[in-house]
């Protein structure tokens, strides 16, 4: 039904292609080339143009800039509550519909992708007007609906993440040794799930540290709304915070997925997965493992 | 599968006896589904019951009286407008991102496993997808303005030929375009990624081997086999373009006439006090255009499957 992006794949299982498609590879290197290239000039120029407009001195002066402390506080402790929240509802129900009720998968995707298509601004207008009052004057209300947000992003980290082992024999050696479901959840199938859980993670906290629509329709300074208050006063500083947010996320997904794949070849499972989505049908695709 | 597991995971179920009574039968289930109760409750509580609060909310009146006028507004003049425009932009910036999107995810797929390129293109997806708003408007401002980056090299290039005096600005839908494509492609990329991991290797030999060409593969196998999955992600990014406000709210300080940007500006009271109700309507009717889109393509899918039967 789905399939998995990965940035490993144990090679095992498609041993005999491997030749003819090395040779296809090297007969396409032309427009391969030039499709990315194309990419890396879109992508890239506006960094470097972003880059050259804040100069390396906007860079340092980030940190001191008014009101940079509390705005990116705040931001921090919405990425905690929505990252806890997320982890504690997403992986139970994930772990729950894989295991117990693998036809719910197709309703749980259908589901899990409406935050993507709804738009976010008629979103927090309808949470404004149901919320009770006693969250209403809090953040912690958006730190709640972010967790909707980043649905899409979690539940398909961790059921790729799930696919990527065989769970199922785990977790009927474990109930025949007389462990209940929470110490099979917590003992052997989390310690399993550790890279999904961390690209869920890293998913979900930059959902958070870029999120203005619904910070800023609720009337909070979160720090992308801190960026766009600070913008009218200082441009190269607030394009400076900017790119710095990118990168340090950035980096973050990179170092997460090489370790990530790194330890996982160990055990010898080969995928570290960041975004799947179902193919609607289109075939039963999981890389590489037989099912 | 599905059986064995539920079997081996829930072994009381097959040992209690052979023909279990109706009663035991509606038990066991609600055990078994109440599993899912925590997400259900919260996905009912924190999505389902702010988009029925909107649609009630669109059929009132300030005093509560119930109206079709807010929705009568909603689909005429400038609101009318901004929808068109908001669809067209959705279109544009799904198709064109979509194409794009699906070229670098396959330069990337026959990239050999595991290698810097590939590790690069991924994460860099999941940043870029998330990025928008001020940040991304101050990106294409420093690239694309009058004074920007890019702006200058073309004026160097072409002796002093300014796009802003030839009809260019970043300010209108066709500017905010070119950096929704900042999002919509690494996005595009990830979701179709997994589509094409999909494609077996064996298939392509196997066509190789009875005698069919490049273009044959991919009218007959490759193309067939992914078009749904294509169609989905296409849904997913008209979806994403469509929801966009930050992004066209910070490049253009809210003048362009696009749904998401309209509803901010009255729920924000930017434009009169006590039109809540009007943006209620509006984004109902972002709702309403999200389900035809998607029950547009159900259908179309089915009639994908049975072609590809």
């Amino acid at each position: 039904m789905a399939a998995i992006a990965s940035t490993e794949q144990s090679g095992t299982s498609v041993p005999a292609p491997a030749a003819g498609a090395a040779a296809r590879r090297r007969s396409l290197p032309v427009w391969r080339w030039a499709i990315l290239l194309i990419a890396a000039a879109y992508f890239l120029i506006p960094l470097y143009a972003a880059l050259k407009f804040a100069g390396f001195k906007a860079f340092t002066q980030v940190v001191g800039y008014q009101d940079f402390g509390s705005a990116f506080a705040l931001s921090l402790r919405l990425a905690v509550i929505a990252t806890v929240l997320t982890l504690v509802l997403m992986v139970p129900t994930t772990v729950y519909v894989y295991l117990r009720l693998p036809r719910m998968r197709r309703v749980m995707e259908a589901i899990t992708i409406l935050p993507i298509v709804i738009p976010p601004i008629v979103l927090i207008i309808g949470v404004l007007k149901v919320a009770p009052g006693s969250l209403l004057g809090t953040p912690n209300l958006l730190g709640l609906e972010y967790v909707i947000l980043a649905m899409p992003f979690a539940y398909r980290s961790l059921d790729a993440g799930l696919r990527s082992f065989d769970v199922k024999t785990l977790v009927e050696a474990s109930n025949s040794l007389g462990a209940g479901w929470p110490t099979t959840l917590w003992r052997v199938v989390i310690p399993n799930l550790r890279t999904a859980m961390l690209s869920a993670t890293v998913l979900t906290v930059a959902l958070v540290l870029g999120e203005y629509t619904m910070a800023s329709l609720d009337n909070f300074q979160t720090f992308p709304v801190w960026i766009v208050n600070f913008e009218q006063n200082s441009g190269p500083v607030s394009v400076a915070a900017s790119l710095l947010a990118l990168f340090v996320t950035w980096i973050l997904l990179m170092l997460i997925v090489t370790v990530g794949s790194r330890s996982s070849r160990r055990r010898g499972f080969g995928q570290v997965t960041l975004f799947s989505v179902g193919a609607g049908g289109a075939g039963h695709t999981t890389v590489g493992e037989p099912e | 599968m599905a059986d064995s597991s539920i079997q081996a995971v829930a072994p009381e179920a097959a040992a209690s006896g052979a023909t279990p009574g109706p009663a035991t039968k509606i038990i066991r289930g609600a055990i078994r589904w109440s599993g899912v109760l925590p997400f259900a409750v919260y996905v009912a509580l924190g999505l389902a019951l702010p988009t029925i609060a909107i649609a009630i909310g669109a059929f009132k009146t300030n005093a509560g009286a119930a109206t079709l006028g807010n929705i009568d507004t909603a689909v005429h003049g400038t609101y009318l407008t901004g929808l068109r425009t908001s669809i067209e932009l959705s279109v544009v910036t799904a198709i064109v991102p979509g194409i794009f999107g699906l070229l670098i995810a396959y330069a990337i797929h026959t990239a050999k496993r595991g290698n810097v390129l590939r590790r690069v293109v991924i994460t860099a997806s999941g940043v870029f997808a998330n990025f928008g708003g001020v940040p991304l408007a101050l990106l294409f401002i420093a690239t694309l303005s009058t004074t920007g980056v890019v702006t200058g090299w073309i004026k160097d290039i072409f002796g002093g030929f300014n796009i802003w005096n030839h009809g260019f600005t970043l300010f209108n839908a066709f500017g905010v375009s070119f950096a929704y494509m900042y999002f919509q492609i690494p996005l595009m990329v990830l979701v179709i990624l997994p589509a094409l991991e999909g494609l077996r290797p064996a298939w392509r030999e196997a066509a190789e081997n009875m005698g069919a060409g490049t273009w044959q593969y991919w009218r007959y196998v490759a193309g067939p086999v992914l078009f749904p999955s294509f169609l989905g992600c296409l849904l997913l990014l008209f979806g994403s373009a469509f929801s966009a406000y930050a992004t066209a709210e910070a490049l253009t300080g809210g003048t362009v006439a696009l749904t998401p940007i309209q509803i901010g500006a009255l729920l924000n009271g930017n434009v009169l006090a006590g039109q809540e109700n009007l943006g209620y309507a509006l984004g109902l009717i972002m709702v309403v255009v999200i389900a035809i889109v998607m029950v547009g393509y159900t259908i179309l899918q089915r009639r994908a499957a049975r072609w590809l039967r």
